[in-house]
């Protein structure tokens, strides 16, 4: 037997710096502070422009408007770390965020018919009963669908704090019991993405329905009003809800940024690249993923309950398939895998998009054909978003890359692998 | 038969000695014809039905149509058609009478009641009458409002038919009608049982009504009715039920509603109190009742129903759910005639089912083999393939808009879908995927941009709006074994068509070159490149067939679907469910997963009818769970050859 | 002598072929063994075996002194148990640098809140400095992994084996694709590492198992075929038969 010692070279420095250990402590730290830093900006910018509390030179439906994509951010944020960071093709986080958006509606829409009711009712002789008004509140909600009694999934609706219980617990349990049944089968790739778009098509499908007890495809409504504020004015609701979203999303991203940036956001970024590698280091992956696929199931769901009072109505349509896989869209055309890319992403295609929706972009005259963008912006859409994922795999946060000079590993001409957020390539085959 | 004949002889003969002319009879009643009623006119009918006279058809048929006139001179009927001069007049021996100005005549108006003895008068010439059509349209119009009325002039009817067809229907019409209405309960049951376990939803319809039943309340022990069943307050029926049931009879005083309580209340309010309490402290029920129990005590309001009265009321009736017929007989045959019948039904409906089913399947199956390939085979996710049916659909709409003859459009639209989408498959293959080949989530993301972006070309170009893409006339309508299993012939197609692919893609992968050097590269691409061929040629070749044949099942769906830009959509993710639930890589697979998939959403279907969407949901659940237990599919790839 | 592993009678086929059959197989707490034999001997679907990634249809896999069985375990369980494994390509996660790769690696609770809530103690820092020195990837501890050269990977992965402080190691083909010098520097390694706890070595190459200068099994159609030295079981009339007289 020979006992020769291994014969490496020697290291060259005697110490380590600290810096290469502790990745915690690594520059992750400008792009989360020039973040919230530009986040805090447009908020002021807003509130000072805004009808209520500035000089009003910013509508309240753009308010509105942005306090949306605002939310939307967040629900890229949750979508990034589920695929960007954990490979996990989710096409069913949009699901969640109009759950969430469907429990506040709840509250919002009984809260306020409730008003309403006891106030037709305070005009007879007679002072209405608990009874009467709970029957009022029912026929006024479910006589849409041919209904006047109240769902048994309403029964929480009459008390804000349970109904908000409801926000986290429904899209969470949701979310665990499906990835609870997903990954212990070792369901991934693109059957995953394939089931998570099946189970979306399934919820939206069943809210549809007429009984499903959240009035089919009329959906809820008036949640703009808010109740038990008498008639205060939207101008103030709406700035009310800006702040709102911009203080959870900046929450959010800060909490977020501090938990990839250490050694969870290491074993997540591992899973993403080689999951049976990560099992085989001792790493109960399927957790992992359960945990990273609640927990951004749940912030969705909270994005959709600052989203939707600021939209004033939600219906079975927004938890289409479709929707989700803009979410996608949104983070990929951002540059997935960083958080600011997600929210960039986000924010960049849902206002560039209701901008040329909205009819404000100018036709392009071709002399034979005018293209009107309300027409033509899906096409435009759809085909730069195969541009960005064939040409630019880095999005829009490739272009900081360049700028502030990182270079991608150099890879010898390997394909651009794992590290672009595609999973193994025995997915393929599986 | 023979007493049918005989009484019918009698009608002529026998009762009436004579057979008078229709001039003659109406001569005779002329002032009943003039101002009938419902009762003294029904001999008069009957004597001109009777008469044998051609004429009579004609005089009852114009009355009945209030084209009957009577001079006002001389008090003379004629038949009334409109004329410059007012009325051209005939007579009731057929012969022209010239015309009168309409102040000479006053015409007669019978009202409803006379109108329907009319009528019925009338099935019996109607029934007979030499043009074979006009005693169809006669035999539908009683088989479709049967009346009692209408069963003797039917059965006086028969005898005389020549058209063998018509006298099947004529006999069959009789027995059902016999079995609702003949006075004699033996022939009624007679009639039942000769049905057999005849499956007819006529005989069902005839049926039904004799089984009719309502809730009765009794002081007594029900004699006198045909009970189907004793009801118990409380278990059969609610003791809210029972006691509207009495209300509505007329057997108990109505219960105080909350609302007229309150109206009642609101009534009464004097100083701010009702009955002693003040109205700020009624808001809730128990305080409403003590008010209105104190203006009860004051007399104010009338008294209401107390619920102990309910109480005594309910136990002092019994309650029957009893059939409108009375002969018990005659219901309990019906009930075994019935029951038979829902027997057959039942399994006439599982194979009506499983026909249903199968046609699913195979429009499943149809949606998703182009998948099968581009997914199975390649292992390319197109997320665009739905777009590609879309596409295929189009083209035979616009096909159908150039080419005359649906026919001939179909034989041009078929191999032309195919190409186009052969065409936009490779292009989608060469400019898109072939970049993407071992990233599929990214493919997945590129081919759905591509899909968004067809689906909105498409809106653009051909609206929002349905356009048809019609079936030539051949495979209209559908193929009948009785009224409970039928299958369309366009289904039938479709099965076909299906079952063509499937030996098409065998014999493409097994038997040809082409399937050889497929298998080959999807097995191995480095070495079925070192043998010299060419993986890129294959890969193309195989997207675009992928892509074609989607285009070909675009034609066939859009022929039963509505072609707008989401058709596309609402196939794909059913057929990416068939593919992976049936076995990924194995065209058997993707048989298997569209026969269970097609299955299994019409046996939910059956057992919820009401709800199609809840189907799709359930279905959806279903597989979620199913991938629990075959992750791989129903036909699975083991082993080392599965990877991982 | 006690084992560490236990494998016994154990069968696994896969669609009708029999990948193993009857395999029984043993290894001390500290012992250095090598496993060769001819392609589709079923080297790897062993090792997929006792690392949790195939079950075999009937047999018996015990670990440690409590005779603990894997079968019912997950891979990520029976990792924890102290099993590590080095597969043949290497697999480093590329787009981390070396230091993340070997703090992933190192010994530590592994759910998820304990992931999110570690810090990385001095104790800990020296441990990664170690272990890359150990490897000679001192200075390359800031690169991203991927950018090492192939036989670094193998090394890095070896590393990070260490790091995990397994009780028995699984190493595929170390060997493949290294230059001559970085070969013999790798069987050093081995060896050392051998001399702490119970390392496998699944091999083609025979100059390479020679140089180990272990025991060795050799495994054919799912079976041992012998076991002993190298020079014992080079000599077995079986074993030449199965390598040489074939053709």
């Amino acid at each position: 037997m020979t006992h020769s010692s291994p014969r490496f070279p020697a290291p060259s420095q005697a110490k380590t710096s600290q810096h290469i250990l502790r990745p915690r402590k690594m520059a992750r730290i400008p792009a989360t502070v020039g973040m919230l830093a530009a986040l805090a900006i447009l908020t002021l910018a807003v509130t000072l422009l805004s009808p209520a509390f500035g000089m009003g030179e910013m509508s309240t439906s753009f308010v509105k408007t942005l306090g949306k994509t605002l939310c939307l951010c967040l629900a890229a944020l949750a979508m990034d770390i589920v695929w960007g960071y954990t490979g996990i093709l989710s096409l069913g986080h949009m699901a969640f965020f109009a759950i969430g958006g469907y429990m506040i509606g709840q509250w919002l829409m009984y809260a306020r018919t409730q008003e309403i009711v006891v106030q037709a009712l305070a005009s007879g002789p007679i002072p209405a009963t608990a009874d009467e008004v709970a029957q009022g509140v029912a026929t006024q909600i479910f006589g849409v669908v041919g209904g006047s009694d109240m769902p048994m999934i309403w029964g929480f609706a009459h008390s804000l704090p349970l109904q908000l219980v409801l926000v986290v617990a429904v899209p969470g349990i949701l979310a665990l019991i499906f990835g609870w049944l997903a990954f212990r089968s070792r369901v991934t790739g693109v059957y995953l993405s394939i089931l998570t778009q099946a189970m979306t098509l399934a919820l939206s499908l069943y809210l549809f329905q007429n009984d499903s007890g959240l009035r089919g495809n009329n959906g809820l409504s008036g949640l703009q009003n808010l109740p038990a504020l008498g008639d205060v004015s939207q101008d103030l609701v709406s700035i009310w809800f800006f702040w709102a979203s911009a203080l959870a999303l900046g929450l959010v991203y800060l909490g977020l940024s501090w938990g990839i940036s250490g050694k969870f956001g290491s074993v997540l970024r591992a899973i993403r690249d080689d999951e049976a590698r990560v099992r085989f280091l001792g790493y109960p992956v399927e957790v992992y993923k359960l945990f990273v696929f609640t927990l951004t199931a749940v912030i969705c769901g909270l994005a959709g309950v600052l989203y939707y009072p600021q939209a004033g109505i939600i219906n079975p349509a927004e938890l289409a398939p479709i929707a989700s896989i803009y979410l996608a869209v949104w983070v990929a055309i951002g540059g997935r895998g960083r958080l600011y890319g997600a929210v960039i992403g986000a924010a960049f295609v849902s206002l560039l998009s209701s901008w040329f929706t909205g009819g404000r972009a100018p036709s392009v005259n071709l002399g034979v054909y005018t293209i009107d963008w309300v027409d033509w912006w899906q096409v435009l859409l759809g085909l730069s978003f195969v541009a960005v994922t064939l040409l630019a795999p880095k999005g829009i946060g490739g272009l900081f890359d360049r700028l502030t000079g990182q270079r991608p590993p150099n890879r010898k001409g390997a394909p651009l692998g794992p590290n672009e957020g595609a999973l193994q390539e025995q997915e393929a085959v599986e | 038969m023979r007493s049918l004949i005989l009484a019918v002889l009698l009608a002529c003969f026998g009762l009436h000695a004579q057979c008078d002319t229709v001039a003659q009879i109406a001569t005779a009643h002329a002032a009943d014809i003039a101002k009938p009623s419902r009762q003294s006119i029904g001999p008069v009918i009957a004597d001109l039905a009777a008469s044998g006279d051609p004429m009579a058809a004609k005089l009852l048929e114009a009355w009945g149509n209030k084209a009957l006139g009577q001079r006002k001179a001389d008090k003379a009927f004629f038949l009334l058609a409109p004329d410059p001069a007012g009325y051209a007049l005939t007579d009731l021996t057929g012969a022209s009478a010239g015309t009168a100005a309409k102040s000479d005549i006053s015409e007669l108006k019978p009202n409803a009641g006379v109108r329907g003895l009319i009528a019925s008068a009338l099935v019996q010439f109607t029934l007979s009458d030499p043009d074979p059509v006009r005693r169809a349209d006669a035999l539908t119009s009683i088989a479709q409002d049967p009346k009692a009325e209408s069963l003797a002039p039917l059965r006086a009817a028969i005898d005389s038919e020549t058209d063998p067809a018509l006298k099947a229907q004529k006999q069959r019409l009789e027995r059902l009608l016999t079995l609702r209405f003949d006075t004699d309960p033996a022939a009624r049951i007679a009639a039942i049982d000769s049905f057999g376990s005849d499956l007819g939803l006529d005989l069902r319809a005839a049926l039904n009504p004799l089984l009719a039943t309502s809730r009765i309340a009794t002081q007594d022990d029900g004699a006198g009715l045909n009970i189907a069943r004793v009801l118990h307050p409380g278990r059969d029926l609610t003791a809210v039920e029972a006691y509207d049931l009495l209300v509505t009879t007329g057997a108990a005083p109505a219960r105080l509603t909350h609302d007229d309580q309150k109206k009642a209340l609101a009534a009464q309010i004097t100083d701010g109190k009702v009955g002693g309490i003040a109205v700020a402290d009624l808001t809730d029920q128990a305080a409403r009742d003590r008010a209105y129990t104190a203006l009860e005590a004051a007399g104010a309001v009338p008294t209401a129903a107390t619920d102990d009265e309910v109480t005594a009321a309910i136990a002092a009736h019994h309650f029957y759910e009893a059939y409108a017929e009375p002969d018990a007989s005659v219901t309990a045959a019906a009930q075994a005639a019935l029951a038979k019948i829902s027997r057959v039904v039942g399994a006439m409906q599982v194979a009506d089912l499983t026909l249903d089913g199968l046609s699913l399947a195979a429009i499943y199956f149809l949606a998703a083999i182009g998948l099968a390939i581009t997914f199975g085979v390649m292992g390319v996710i197109n997320m665009a393939h739905g777009e590609f049916i879309t596409m295929g659909a189009y083209t035979g709409y616009v096909v159908q808009q150039i080419v005359p003859g649906y026919t001939a459009s179909l034989i041009v639209a078929f191999p032309l879908a195919f190409a186009l989408t052969f065409g936009a498959g490779v292009a989608l293959e060469r400019l898109v995927i072939r970049h993407l080949y071992k990233r599929p989530l990214e493919t997945l993301l590129a081919t759905f941009g591509i899909s968004i972006a067809l689906q909105q070309l498409f809106k653009n170009i051909f609206g929002t709006q349905a356009r048809p893409l019609t079936s030539p006339p051949w495979l209209d309508g559908a193929l009948t074994l009785n009224d409970v299993v039928s299958i369309s012939y366009i289904r039938i197609a479709i099965f076909g068509l299906a079952l063509l692919f499937l030996g098409f893609f065998l014999y493409l992968m097994n038997r040809t070159r082409l399937g050889l050097e497929v298998r080959a590269v999807t097995q191995n691409p480095a070495m079925a490149a070192s043998m010299g061929i060419n993986p890129d040629r294959i890969n193309m070749l195989t997207f675009g067939l992928g892509s074609g044949i989607a285009g070909i099942a675009g034609v066939a769906i859009g022929l039963f679907a509505k072609v707008t830009s989401e058709l596309g959509t609402d196939y794909i993710v059913q057929s990416f469910m068939t593919v992976v639930v049936g076995g990924v890589g194995n065209i058997w697979g993707a048989l298997a997963g569209a026969t269970m998939i097609g299955g299994f959403q019409k046996a939910i279907e059956w057992l919820n009818p009401s709800n199609t969407l809840a189907a799709q949901t359930y279905m959806i659940l279903f597989i979620i769970l199913f991938i629990q237990f075959r992750p791989r599919g129903i036909i699975a790839l083991k082993g080392r050859a599965a990877g991982d | 002598m006690s084992a560490l592993l236990e494998v016994s009678g154990v069968s696994v086929s896969f669609d009708g072929f029999k990948a193993i059959t009857d395999l029984s197989f043993s290894i001390g707490p500290t012992e250095l063994r090598a496993i060769i034999g001819p392609n589709g001997a079923g080297k790897t679907t062993f090792m997929d075996i006792v690392t949790g990634k195939t079950k075999p249809n009937s047999g018996t896999v015990l670990w440690g002194e409590k005779g603990q069985s894997l079968l019912a375990m997950s891979e990520a369980a029976i990792a924890r148990a102290g099993i590590g494994r080095k597969f043949q390509r290497p697999t480093v996660f590329e787009d981390q640098t070396v230091a993340e790769n070997l703090i992933l690696a190192l010994k530590s609770k592994r759910g998820p809140f304990a992931a999110l809530g570690f810090k990385l103690s001095k104790a800990g820092q020296g441990r990664v400095a170690d272990l890359a020195a150990q490897v000679g990837l001192h200075d390359h501890l800031s690169r991203k992994a991927g950018e090492l050269s192939h036989g670094q990977k193998q090394w890095l992965e070896i590393a990070m084996l260490l790091a995990q402080e397994p009780r028995l190691l699984l190493v595929d083909e170390p060997a493949a694709g290294m230059t001559l010098a970085e070969r013999e520097q790798t069987t050093a390694l081995l060896v050392d590492i051998a001399r702490t706890r119970a390392v496998v070595v699944v091999e083609h190459d025979m100059e390479f198992v020679r140089r180990l200068g272990c025991r060795v099994t050799v495994l054919h159609e799912g079976s041992v075929l012998a076991e002993g030295s190298l020079d014992h079981v080079t000599k077995n009339p079986d074993v030449i038969d199965v390598y040489l007289g074939r053709g």
